[in-house]
């Protein structure tokens, strides 16, 4: 597998904005250099070869795990609603929205 | 307070006494509860401790015994639950302050069984945030110290459970273990921890961090009580899609079975770069399990040394994703903004703290386009590697033995600065949760610096069984170890300590 | 539109399944209920919950398969990560690359085959509601969110880019809505959003050109937006193309006030939704067995209930052209059953079929689960000229609101008792009598004066004579 070009501050931002995460100036370059040395010691992962290797993202196999179609009891909609930062009309309340979902 | 001056019981032995009505559950958490309150503003295991409803619990347990009532396994037997367990109505953070004030309107199941079991949970122990750390020094309240010296790590990210039962807080406490987490703090402050296979313990409000590799295990001063309390929250659980569907783990009974015939292989790659003294305590419990019946033999597998860097892969990668939901619009953390996508911003960037912020952006970085392949995927197939590495040796042995860590307890601050060198600590533990085996860390005496050190049993998915017969095996023989100064004080019976009590 | 320009469309519909609870938790699926009472820890995504599949929901995404001709396959359930307060998790769990059914078709009722590409499971997001005098996302002051809707179960089915026009793209929406509702999977209400549809646009000059660029239009809440907005839209980008510009790749969002289509983002703009394999669940593999329990189950589909239909017709000839849109109607509402159960309770067909497409469709959610042999007696009552029309309609109204009952009592209650032979005789006698002139006139030929004593006979009777017996008898006394 071809290595990876190196992570750059770009990439930081970039990243830390798709997470929803602001960083000031130091945080940017502390984030870069730290990221990219855990990045630099996963070259060891990233520049095998593991063609035709299958991938494992459930250790344990198992399928076909269901539920019957049953109703079960919800949440009480007090307790529920207490927990939010802002309600109106039993509803969470969120500032404007700039935007449809992506 | 007749408990007070005598020695830690052990929960098996503390549970049969209430359950035959020799010792009242109260009785036995009060003792505990002064424990806590004489030694907490040192050891800071503790986000919460809930003395009132713990009261409440324990009440119950007496008034069942009273009542000829059998209250269960646990009976009476104090535990403390890492704060990353849904607790109804008690505040639940993680040692985040983006959950600062969340009061779960829920149980998570392994609490549930807790208390059918008869179990007093006395509070909620700290840990790094979203049990992201080796050392409980992300926690958002600040770290707990290690009871064997305050000026180390317990280790992480369940630092504050297995402080709480070397301290004596608790013989019990539950934590979870995603590369280590377990394990690791287990062997640095000197107590059992278990990290079972994957999906034998319902995840189910287990506040998620890398969901994939999470498991909640077992901390106790015995390995007897691990088995205990694992046999308790062990099982299958609707509510858990990667619950294994069996029947509930039975391994209290098959403690005392020994490893006579069993092959137990010294794992060589977890001896590279460890410290001596480390060491040779894995050699001499490999002689403790030989002179049980035990063949030993020394195997090699080369795959594991991979496993640091796929799982700096892998659980990010999830993470990042488990992680978005902490927005500030249903619960939690907010800091308010103009509009919602600032909001949410404002809000994770005032509420994660640095490690947490670093481990997102990480994780969002190699799911993103164009780097999936390389880091993400290339990470699962090596996770497969391991699994046929494992599969390889166990082919040729029961089970594994090695190292929980490299060193015995770091300084406190002494690797917050250079995450990488953090991850190193968990070099040893990683390969387990990437493969979803079982493994143990059992205490084995100390290392130079008189710190504890753990030994290392890893066995295959759902060999549980032999694995805490090989643990007995080596508590068994370990060299004795001082317990804590702070812990040996208190044996004293100090008046002192008595009237901080409420 | 010039002639030489044709469209390409491809068609998205996420479809709402009919189950009791959602598709991961065991809350209520139900539309319109009080805001945030159908929620639980995990639909609306609290620190700890975990997903548990509806197998119902899945066995209702077989069957959308099974009557698309889909190949129902081993599949996995991804998580799609992106930042929206509808979206309790900020992610959406959805099927990515390996969804549970591929490669199908649907057959439009002209022959008309478009391809499927595939139909997939995913979860829905909570309802937001925009605070503020618009209404709409912009120019809102603050947005309100109830996660009512969170997790309920949905399938996704993209067609291939196989449909030319917009009354071919229309004619697909409708079919398909029929097929989802024949399946059980789905109510198929576009006015409750319980089926939305996205559309794939491309315009190119001739039949045989390459695919243009296309657009992806938003916010089609009906057959008719739909329609309007694919014209719209293909017009647009051929007046962009002639006017020597190019179509740009961009989501569009159809205003069916203004009758436009407006850019929401182009494809610049992707966003990295940065799928991956979603840990909590694990793969779901249909085994033949569980196919097949599940095909078993499946009822007739649209195209072979018009079938039958028509062929209870072919003793008269076959249908109408009338008659072919009363069968689509009922079809397509899904009451050609109570056709079929009065015509085999004696029930004329033409009659069956009339008064299904234009009485019991008129509240078609109470004729679906009316007592069939209430409806048959009540069409046999009219059949044989017990019962008016307009009486009929009346009791008919009735059965639908109660579910059923007994015509024949309904119609007495009514008082709508049937005019006795003799009586009917003696009212149409008297109407004879009092207007000599115009039977005369009636009795030479002019038969529109049938009318007017039938009006007379209607009054007396205040409309409970049946017209037709009416008719009978002024014929039988003119000899
Ligand atoms: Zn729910």
């Amino acid at each position: 597998m071809a290595e990876p070009a190196r992570l750059t501050r770009e990439d930081v931002a970039h990243v830390a904005s798709l997470a929803r995460l602001a960083l000031s100036d130091d945080e940017l370059d502390t984030f870069t250099w730290q990221l990219a040395e855990v990045l630099d010691h996963a070259a060891d992962v990233s520049s095998l070869d593991l063609d035709g290797v299958a991938p494992t993202a459930h250790a344990m196999a198992v399928t076909n795990v269901m539920r019957l179609d049953e109703p079960q009891v919800c949440l009480d909609r007090d307790e529920v609603l207490a927990a939010a930062p802002d309600v109106e009309d039993y509803r969470f309340k969120v500032p404007r929205i700039l935007g449809e979902a992506p | 307070m007749s408990a007070l001056g005598s020695a830690p019981r052990p929960a098996l032995e503390t549970a049969a006494m209430v359950r035959a009505g020799e010792l009242s559950a109260v009785e036995v958490l009060e003792h505990h509860l002064a424990t806590i309150e004489a030694h907490e503003d040192d050891v800071r295991a503790f986000t919460l401790v809930t003395p009132d409803e713990a009261r409440t619990q324990a009440r119950a347990v007496d008034a069942a015994v009273a009542k000829g009532e059998d209250p269960g396994p646990l009976a009476g037997v104090p535990i403390a639950l890492k704060d990353n367990l849904c607790t109804r109505g008690l505040p639940t953070t993680c040692s985040s302050r983006i959950l600062d004030g969340w009061r779960p309107p829920y149980d998570a199941t392994v609490v549930t069984r807790l208390a059918a079991a008869g179990a007093v949970s006395v509070g909620k122990t700290n840990m790094d945030e979203f049990a992201m750390g080796s050392s409980t020094e992300t926690s958002a309240i600040g770290p707990t110290r290690n009871p064997h010296d305050l000026t180390r790590v317990p280790g992480g990210s369940s630092g504050g459970s297995a402080a709480a039962v070397a301290a004596g807080f608790a013989p019990l406490a539950l934590g979870s273990d995603t590369g280590g987490s377990i394990r690791q703090p287990a062997a640095l402050c000197g107590v059992v921890g278990l990290k079972p296979t994957y999906g034998t313990v319902s995840r189910y409000g287990l506040v998620a961090f890398a969901s994939s590799l999470d498991q909640i295990g077992p901390f106790a001063g015995t390995v007897a009580d691990a088995a205990l309390l694992f046999d308790v929250i062990g099982g299958h659980d609707p509510l858990d899609s990667t619950s294994l569907n069996r029947p509930t783990p039975r391994v209290l009974s098959v403690l005392d079975e020994g490893v006579d015939g069993m092959t137990i292989g010294v794992l060589a790659e977890y001896l590279d770069g460890v410290d001596p003294d480390v060491a040779a305590r894995v050699h001499q419990a490999a002689e403790a399990l030989a002179a049980a019946g035990a063949r030993i033999e020394e195997i090699s597998v080369p795959e594991v040394a991979l496993g640091l860097s796929a799982y700096y892969l892998i659980a990010p990668g999830e993470a990042s994703s488990n992680l978005a939901r902490y927005d500030g619009v249903r619960y939690g953390l907010r800091v308010d903004a103009e509009d919602t996508a600032g909001m949410n911003t404002a809000t994770r960037s005032a509420g994660f703290g640095a490690e947490v912020k670093r481990r997102i952006m990480l994780g969002t970085y190699v799911l993103s386009a164009g780097y999936m392949d390389a880091y993400y995927n290339q990470a699962l197939k090596v996770r497969t590697k391991i699994i046929e590495g494992f599969d390889r040796a166990y082919a040729q042995c029961d089970l594994l033995l090695g190292p929980t860590t490299p060193t015995t307890a770091f300084a406190l601050g002494a690797k917050t600065e250079d995450p990488l060198t953090m991850y190193l600590s968990d070099v040893c533990t990683i390969p387990t949760n990437l493969a979803g085996h079982p493994a143990i860390s059992v205490p084995f005496g100390t290392g130079d610096d008189g710190l504890p050190i753990g030994v290392q049993l890893l066995g295959p998915a759902l060999a549980e069984g032999d694995l805490l017969r090989g643990a007995a095996v080596v508590e068994a023989a370990a060299p004795p170890m001082a317990p804590p100064a702070l812990t040996a004080s208190l044996r004293g019976g100090s008046q002192e300590n008595r009237e901080g009590v409420s | 539109m010039s002639t030489e320009w044709t469209m390409v469309i491809g068609l998205e519909v996420h479809c709402e399944l009919k189950t009791a609870t959602k598709l991961f938790c065991g809350c209520p699926n139900a539309f319109g209920d009080e805001p945030n009472t159908n929620v639980c820890p995990n639909c609306l995504g609290l620190p700890g919950s975990l997903p548990v599949l509806n197998q119902r929901a899945v066995e209702l995404a077989m069957a959308i398969g099974t009557a698309l001709h889909c190949d129902i396959r081993p599949s996995t359930f991804h998580r799609k990560n992106y930042f929206y307060p509808d979206q309790a998790k900020d992610y959406q769990i959805s099927q990515y690359d390996e969804p549970l059914n591929v490669d199908g078709y649907l057959d439009l009722p002209d022959g008309f085959r478009v391809g499927i590409e595939r139909a997939h499971m995913e979860e829905d997001t909570g309802k937001t509601t925009h605070a503020g005098s618009s209404g709409r996302i912009h120019g809102a002051d603050y947005s309100l969110v109830d996660y009512n809707r969170s997790g309920v179960p949905l399938v996704e089915i993209v067609s291939a880019p196989d449909i030319r026009t917009s009354d071919q793209a229309r004619a697909y929406v409708t079919e398909l809505r029929a097929v989802l509702v024949a399946s059980g999977a789905s109510d198929g209400k576009m006015e409750e959003g319980s089926m939305r549809v996205d559309a794939n646009v491309s315009v190119r000059r001739g039949a045989d050109a390459p695919f243009g660029t296309r657009c992806e239009i938003k916010n089609l809440n009906s057959v008719r937006s739909l329609g309007r907005a694919i014209e719209y839209e293909a017009q647009r980008q051929i007046t962009l193309i002639e006017s020597g510009e190019s179509v740009v790749q961009q989501t569009r969002h159809w205003d069916e006030s203004a009758g436009r289509t407006s850019a929401l983002r182009s494809k610049e703009d992707a966003y990295d939704y940065r799928y991956f394999l979603e840990p909590d669940l694990v793969p779901l593999v249909p085994d033949a067995e569980w196919i097949q329990a599940v095909s078993d189950t499946l009822g007739m589909m649209p195209a072979e209930r018009r079938a039958r239909l028509a062929q209870l017709l072919t003793e008269a000839g076959g249908p109408s052209e009338a008659q072919v849109d009363q069968i689509t109607t009922v079809v397509d509402l899904g009451l050609d059953d109570l056709v079929v159960e009065a015509v085999a309770a004696g029930v004329g067909t033409a009659l069956a079929l009339a008064r299904t497409a234009n009485e019991a469709a008129t509240d078609a959610e109470a004729a679906r689960v009316l007592d069939p042999k209430a409806y048959a007696e009540l069409l046999t009552l009219e059949a044989q000229g017990s019962l008016s029309a307009t009486q009929a309609k009346a009791v008919l109204a009735d059965l639908l609101a109660a579910g059923g009952g007994d015509p024949a009592a309904i119609a007495r209650d009514k008082g709508f008792e049937a005019m006795s032979e003799d009586s009917l005789a003696a009212t149409v006698a008297e109407a004879v009598q009092t207007n000599p002139d115009e039977w005369s006139r009636f009795c030479e030929g002019d038969d529109k004066l049938a009318g007017f004593f039938t009006g007379l006979v209607m009054k007396a009777t205040k409309g409970q004579a049946n017209g037709k017996a009416v008719a009978a008898e002024l014929r039988r006394l003119r000899g």
